[in-house]
């Protein structure tokens, strides 16, 4: 194992010091940040060798890649902040193929002027939802902007890992009949992040629900391998993401809203705002299609896991060649899901 | 039109300004255009100022209304 | 959520229902205008149609702030907004209008112009107070729900001696569009629920006129679903009677006067335009709201040179009939081909409210083309 390199006269300082160009600039500042900020954090084997790259020996099985880039706004809100946000939302992309998260990259671009302080908390909680999740940060990269070229900090994360074997998930296998399952209470992300933008902040106990969820599909796949599909809700909502998933299997869906899991803050925070919390995001959630007669099982696999224990069916997968998402209304009505045009805004009609 | 919810005031502020709550959810608004409005009191909100006082007698009995009206099935 | 969840229970609903179907005298139809966009979202969102029988049609009203503004004023909107001195300050619901040249204010935004979402009028003011070098200009749309936000914003802002602050004020008046849609005479309107939330402003007693003019019943009815259907029994209730009566579901929140504080602010800060264009509707006496020559340096009106150009709607496009209540969304040759919510042709499909976005959100399933959704047997 190299010795890290020293030399470097002043150590970083993370109360007062900011991003500038040079740290960027591939020079002796960026290698002090890279190491006295990154790698400090994130320390593993694969780190410490201080190559442009990570080398593994992967198990036998078909490999599963996935990326994702963060550029939320704010950067740190209820319950979490872009980093934990940018470690879980690549681990759950893998798990959703009911792979098993092997290794991560990270990339971060960063706009001259951030403040390290800010820096290193949001790499402090990255390397803390790494090491819980037990997928490690192997390899990544640094550039900075200029001061309004960017939004204070963008993180790009890569994750791979391996499928077991006997395990086909995705999105286009939800059939007709199909139990729609959804993993806890929805809505939780999208207000807790509007909650402290501005002009719309209220004082709320809603924490976002960022959450890796891999340990919960790998109960989920043990209990029933023949899960049809996975995805988690994320940007649009649960409504998007069954709308995508009705897409792309040729189907329709029949939600019962009664069955919905929503906390009363998150539907009250909607009904302030005009919104739906059907199209609000999730983090730490998501939504499976397994066959009817699976449903029991599966249910009960997640409700032993504590990020499934509020899991709940909501609805069945249905013939429909309009692909509608339809929902029976708690009043009795029926009323279609639809795919939003872009994001849900507020309205005061 | 206008969006409008129930919530209950739950402070007062100075400024005709309030605190008002639904469902857990806390909110400042405007008291500007009501008047004798007090802790407890439930007010209509549409675009952060209170339009009107929610009267919970009245509230009740609109309830009973809808029920009645299925009792009265032969 | 006290007070809304009592008002959407789903075994009253059935009650109700069964009531509405009861009540309604087969051999006639009754044709029911809801005013309200608030109430058409309602309608759909619960699927309260569905829970009605056939003979009872609920005509969709103009009671949209955001599709009777005209393209014309949207376009003056996006003009101040692209001023480099201005900030212009908008409630969420016009954000996406189109105006001119599928141009929008989210669009403008994109191209550099600066467009901010604010929730209260109040939040316009704080704009204005962090930003003394901008001129900050705040849209103001509504019915009478939301005129007296934007009047004690003007008062205020007059009492913070703001040097930066204006609103270009769209606000127009329900019964005057009340009369001209039954003034034309084309609906076949027998009965309106009228307005939530307008009405806690305005009393019950300016609806008074109509019912006695038209000879038609109208019921204000709350916001929520159980309240309109209650509002719908009403009605037919009215008319199986001959009644022609201005009736009050909406008692726990609506008066006979209404909000006297309210109507005196407006009263103080806006006057009656002698006439004002409505999309579907064409131009209205006495329909729309100026701020008074007293306040005239919050007008953006006047701050600022804005020649209004009178913009017709697209041919193909038949808001105009939809907002009056003579056709229906489905009679429109291009709802849900060209015109959809992602490609809005005219407001009627961009404002949630409107009647075409809210059918095409959410009920769009209803169509005669419909392949019916069936359950394959596990």
């Amino acid at each position: 194992m190299t010795k890290p390199r020293t030399g470097y006269i002043h150590p970083l300082d993370l109360k007062n010091g900011r991003v500038d160009m040079t740290h960027g600039s591939g020079g002796r500042a960026m290698a002090q940040l890279i190491e006295e900020l990154f790698l400090a954090a994130f320390d593993n084997e694969f780190l410490r060798q201080m190559n442009d790259q990570a080398s593994f020996q992967i198990p036998a099985g078909r490999m599963v890649m996935a990326t994702d880039s963060h550029v939320v706004s704010p950067l740190f809100f209820p319950g979490g902040d872009i980093g934990c946000l940018s470690v879980h939302g690549t681990i759950n992309d893998v798990a959703m193929a009911g792979a098993v998260p092997l290794y991560l990259s990270a990339s971060f671009i960063l706009e001259e002027g951030f403040p390290l302080a800010d820096l290193a908390r949001i790499v402090e909680s990255m390397a803390k939802a790494s090491r819980e999740a037990g997928v490690p940060i192997v390899t990544g990269d640094t550039k900075v902007v200029e001061r309004n070229k960017g939004d204070g900090v963008f993180i790009t994360t890569t994750g791979v890992g391996i499928v077991p074997h006997g395990v086909d998930i995705s999105g286009d296998r939800a059939r007709p009949g199909d139990t729609i399952i959804v993993s806890g209470m929805v809505g939780d992300h999208g207000v807790a992040i509007l909650s402290v933008r501005e002009n719309l902040s209220f004082g709320t106990s809603i924490q976002s629900d960022t959450a890796a969820l891999h340990g919960l599909v790998a109960a989920m796949v043990a209990a029933v391998p023949g899960i049809h599909a996975l995805r988690d809700p994320t940007r649009g909502g649960l409504a998007t993401t069954l709308n995508e998933i009705a897409r792309q299997s040729g189907v329709g869906m029949m939600l019962r809203e009664t069955d919905l899991p929503i906390r009363t803050e998150v539907r009250a925070a909607c009904e302030f705002l005009g919104l739906d919390p059907l199209y609000s995001a999730n983090e730490g959630k998501l939504v499976a299609f397994c066959r009817q007669e699976d449903a029991d099982a599966l249910l009960a696999a997640m409700h032993a896991h504590p990020l499934g224990q509020d899991a709940a069916a909501i609805g069945e997968v249905v013939e429909d060649d309009h692909r509608f998402v339809q929902m029976e209304t708690a009043f009795g009505g029926r009323r279609i899901v639809d795919w939003l045009t872009g994001e849900q805004l507020p309205r005061i009609c | 039109m206008c969006l409008a919810i129930p919530t209950q005031v739950v402070e007062l502020l100075d400024n005709d300004g309030a605190v008002v709550e639904l469902g857990g959810v806390r909110k400042e608004i405007s008291l500007a255009l009501v008047d004798g409005v007090v802790v407890g009191d439930y007010v209509i909100v549409h675009v952060g100022y209170a339009l009107s006082r929610l009267d919970p007698e009245e509230a009740e009995k609109t309830l009973q209304l809808f029920a009645e009206i299925g009792l009265q099935a032969e | 959520m006290k007070y809304i969840d009592e008002f959407r229970d789903g075994a009253l609903a059935r009650k109700l229902a069964a009531d509405i179907r009861r009540e309604a005298q087969p051999d006639r139809t009754y044709g029911l205008m809801e005013f309200c966009g608030g109430h058409t979202h309602a309608i759909f969102r619960y699927g309260v149609q569905g829970l009605l029988p056939d003979n009872i049609h609920m005509i969709h009203g103009p009671g949209c702030p955001v599709c009777v503004l005209p393209i014309g004023r949207v376009d003056s909107a996006i003009e101040l907004a692209r001023r480099p001195d201005v900030i212009l300050c908008s409630y969420g619901d016009m954000l996406r209008v189109p105006g001119s040249n599928r141009m929008s204010l989210l669009k403008a935004k994109a191209g550099g112009a600066d467009v901010r979402m604010i929730y209260s009028s109040a939040d316009a003011l704080k704009i204005a107070q962090e930003n003394p070098d901008k001129e900050v200009v705040f849209f103001a749309i509504g019915f009478e729900t939301t005129t007296p936000p934007t009047a004690v914003a003007i008062l205020r802002a007059g009492e913070m001696g703001l040097k930066n602050f204006s609103v270009f004020s769209n606000h127009v008046l329900t019964p005057a569009a009340i009369t001209a849609i039954m003034g034309s005479g084309e609906a076949r309107v027998d009965g309106v629920v009228g307005p939530a939330h307008v009405s806690t402003v305005i009393g019950s007693r300016p609806y008074e006129p109509f019912a006695a003019q038209y000879h038609i019943p109208v019921v204000i009815a709350g916001f929520e679903p159980l309240d309109v259907m209650q509002a719908i029994l009403m009605l037919v209730r009215q008319l199986n009677e001959g009644r022609a009566e201005v009736e009050n579901e909406f008692s726990r929140a609506v008066t006979r006067e209404g909000n006297i504080k309210a109507q005196s602010l407006v009263a103080e800060v806006f006057e009656l335009r002698k006439t004002f264009e409505w999309r579907g509707l064409g131009w209205v006496p006495d329909s729309g709201l100026q701020i008074r020559e007293k306040y005239a340096a919050y007008d953006a009106e006047k701050r600022f040179e804005l020649p209004y150009r009178s913009v017709a709607d697209h041919p193909a496009c038949e808001c105009s009939a939809i907002i009056r209540g003579v056709k229906k969304p489905l009679d429109c040759k291009v709802f849900g081909t060209v015109c959809t919510p992602d490609n809005p042709i005219g407001s009627c499909m961009v404002s949630s409210e409107g009647a075409c976005a809210a059918y095409y959100t959410y009920g769009r399933y209803n169509d005669k083309n419909r392949t019916s959704a069936k359950r394959i047997q596990s």
